[in-house]
């Protein structure tokens, strides 16, 4: 980890949040605003947004290059990603992406950049050196979400309206399995064991738990939220700590983080946060969560080891990504 | 043909548990379905909502496309044929055709009553009727039957949900004018049962006769903004002129030209509908691209309609491996079916009158301005039932 130590001043004003006293690495979220057509760059130490950042048009999905210094967005209704030089912020050229890329995802070694074209009900394969599509792999009706494996073996993909996970072997690019959940499926994530795969499904109101070795739903989380509709419970974003012990999924206009404990699949706790959470981030440290909450136009911060929202940084409009780097 | 049998004795066996893994059967299924439809006029009064000659019949012929891109997954194939009726036609011998091209699924974009002889026609010859166009209330009430599922709103539901918007907008005084064919009295009639519903007054209720002639002429314009404004003067005090005009003879003309400067809403202005053209939120906008480079239009309510019922067949069908009506059916009624239909939530079948629960949006046509149910209207069970007639009061006894 290279992030610098926070300096004196730094302490003092994390006091006044009322987050840990124990000096913490600087890092850098970045948030992609929808409707804004920009990235908001927020100091995860001074907790403030720091830069806005013009982009394409309707950026949603990003990612980070291995060594941090690049940032991939997904301009979809440019048909294209962008690539920013996360030192400099200036846009320094395009990936060819096939029409409107929603999300991607970096393979494990940085080389390659798997995205879904959602008008196309395609996955497109991207080599980051050469710039250039590799393949194209044929999915189900409005590719969504991409979950990798840990050995990076298996790339996952979700159908929002064919309502599968798709389960592609990255060395060959074909699927080998087709596993269906509920309605509408977003994220896919595996568990930091590679032992399952959790889908979240957004109008279904459910997360499906897949055994990882024999591609079956083996179990289904279910939530409830005292008050709200069962319509209103809609899973998207999903976040497993790297130790693999709790799992964190955003409940789209529930406006709730839902903390789940991974081995009894038991929600432990609702955490309130602003308006349609849409995706979540760790920083590098696992300390904090971050939401991006599309409707109310901020980030919540979650601090992760007491499960308590210390935070909500006013981003541009409609935060849809999120992604942070070390530095 | 084996594995085939194999699903469906799993499914007789164990039930519900067979579905999650329907998936991994490599069957090979086809699910044919049949599309009966009466045109409807051409004789509206703006050109902007002309029928086009593929109305509805394109947005399930999308559903098709999106339904095989996943039976390619599954070993499942989707059809659709089309035929096309004059009004007036009796539907079962289109009917008879369809059964002997092996259809088992009927989308019907038929008047109120050609879509009841369809279904007696129909009946216990295991055919499953989709309406996707008739609003009529009787049809899910007194007239409901067993074998049509209703994807179209009905009138009650329309109207509550405009009801719910003007009234938590505080236009609580309505001016009420109503047209003078019995589609027109339908709308009224549940416009006025929506304005005792949610607390609304209707201050006087008018009748704009159809005096016949064209819809639309060159000078049109001239004669309208004379005709208006007196047929809308001398009204007791009023936030909002709602109009009954299902037969597109004069609400199109009353925005901007009423005596008093009031807004409009009903058939014209705030429009409550299922589907408009430039709905987008909650991901609506990847299925109007995809219908765009399909059918080279926007898709309207008619379209969307049509694309929901064929995508529950293909829902039904893909999570029970079957194209059998009986289990499409079972499984269309019973506790798992959800369909995500680009309104923001999931949309259920009310199971008294197999009505599909879905929100209402409000538009005048360029853009969304609400959606109903809104903020605040509790429902025991769904607020989306607090749209059209509940089950405590339905007279619907499915047969």
């Amino acid at each position: 980890m290279n992030g610098s130590v926070k300096s004196g001043a730094g302490v003092v004003a994390s006091l006044a949040f009322a987050l840990a006293a124990v000096p913490a690495f600087a890092f850098t979220a970045y948030i992609s605003n929808e409707k804004g057509n920009s990235i908001s760059i927020i100091d995860t130490d001074k907790l403030a947004v720091t830069k806005t950042v013009p982009v394409g048009h309707r950026p949603r999905g990003i990612a980070l290059s291995k060594d941090g210094g690049e940032l991939y967005i997904c301009a979809g209704d440019d048909d294209l990603i962008q690539i920013l030089d996360t030192k400099t912020l200036a846009i320094i050229g395009t990936l060819p992406s096939g029409p409107d890329p929603e999300l991607l995802i970096l393979s494990p070694d940085g080389k390659l950049l798997y995205l879904s074209n959602e008008n196309d009900n395609l996955v497109t394969v991207i080599d980051v050196a050469t710039r250039k599509a590799v393949a194209e792999i044929p999915v189900g009706v409005e590719p969504e979400g991409m979950g990798l494996s840990p050995d990076g073996k298996v790339l996952v993909n979700t159908s929002e309206t064919t309502n599968m996970a798709h389960l592609i072997d990255t060395q060959t690019h074909k699927i080998f399995a087709n596993v269906l959940v509920d309605a509408r499926p977003r994220a896919a994530q595996y568990t930091p064991d590679g032992s399952e795969l959790w889908v979240s499904s957004e109008v279904g109101g459910t997360v499906s738990v897949i055994d990882a070795a024999n591609p079956k739903v083996k179990q289904k989380i279910a939530f409830e939220v005292p008050g709200l509709s069962k319509e209103a419970i809609q899973p998207v974003g999903l976040r497993f700590t790297p130790d693999g012990k709790r799992a964190f999924v955003a409940l789209g206009p529930a406006n709730r983080v839902a903390v789940i404990d991974t081995a009894t699949k038991k929600v432990e706790k609702y955490l309130l946060v602003g308006q349609r959470v849409w995706q979540l981030a760790f920083t590098p440290d696992t300390k904090y969560l971050y939401t991006t909450n599309g409707v109310s136009n901020d980030v919540s911060v979650i601090d992760v080891a007491s499960l308590k929202v210390v935070k909500s940084i006013a981003v541009g409009s409609f935060p849809w990504g999120v992604a942070i780097a070390d530095q | 043909m084996i594995l085939k049998h194999g699903i469906l004795a799993a499914l007789v066996g164990v039930a519900l548990a067979a579905y999650p893994y329907a998936a991994d059967a490599a069957s090979n299924i086809e699910v044919k379905a049949g599309f009966l439809r009466v045109p409807h006029t051409q004789e509206t009064l703006s050109i902007l909502t002309i029928p086009a000659a593929d109305d509805a019949i394109a947005g399930a012929r999308l559903a098709v496309e999106d339904n095989n891109t996943t039976g390619s997954f599954l070993g499942q194939a989707f059809t659709i044929e089309d035929i096309r009726l004059q009004a007036g036609d009796d539907p079962a011998a289109a009917l008879n055709t369809l059964i002997a091209h092996g259809a088992s699924f009927i989308l019907a974009d038929l008047p109120a009553a050609s879509l009841l002889a369809l279904a007696d026609a129909a009946k216990d010859k295991g055919i499953l009727i989709f309406n996707i166009s008739a609003p009529e209330d009787s049809l899910r009430e007194d007239n409901c039957r067993a074998n049509v599922f209703h994807v179209a709103p009905s009138y009650s539901m329309l109207a509550d949900g405009l009801a719910q918007y003007l009234v938590w907008k505080q236009w609580r005084r309505w001016l009420l004018i109503k047209g003078s064919h019995p589609q027109d009295e339908l709308y009224a009639v549940a416009l006025v049962r929506a304005a005792k519903k949610f607390g609304a007054k209707i201050v006087e209720e008018r009748l704009y006769e159809d005096t016949g002639g064209g819809r639309r002429s060159d000078s049109g314009s001239v004669q309208t903004q004379r005709l208006i404004p007196v047929a809308t003067q001398n009204a007791p005090a009023y936030d909002v002129l709602v109009a009954a005009d299902e037969s597109e003879v004069f609400a199109n003309y009353l925005p901007f030209r009423t005596w008093d400067p009031r807004p409009v809403a009903g058939s014209a202005g705030l429009v409550p509908m299922s589907w408009d053209g430039s709905h987008e939120q909650w991901g609506a906008i990847q299925l109007q691209n995809r219908f765009m480079k399909l059918a080279s239009r926007r898709m309207n309510a008619r379209d969307n309609n049509a694309w929901v019922a064929m995508r529950m067949i293909g829902e039904a069908a893909t999570r029970t491996g079957s194209s059998d009506p009986t289990i499409i059916r079972d499984y269309l009624t019973g506790p798992d079916f959800a369909i995500a239909a680009f309104k923001g939530q999931k949309q259920t079948l009310r199971h008294w009158n197999q009505q599909l629960r879905q929100p209402i949006l409000l538009g005048d046509g360029r853009m969304i301005v609400s959606v109903s149910p809104q903020e605040g209207f509790l429902h025991q069970t769904s607020e989306l039932d607090t749209l059209g007639f509940d089950e405590p009061e339905t007279k619907c006894k499915l047969q």
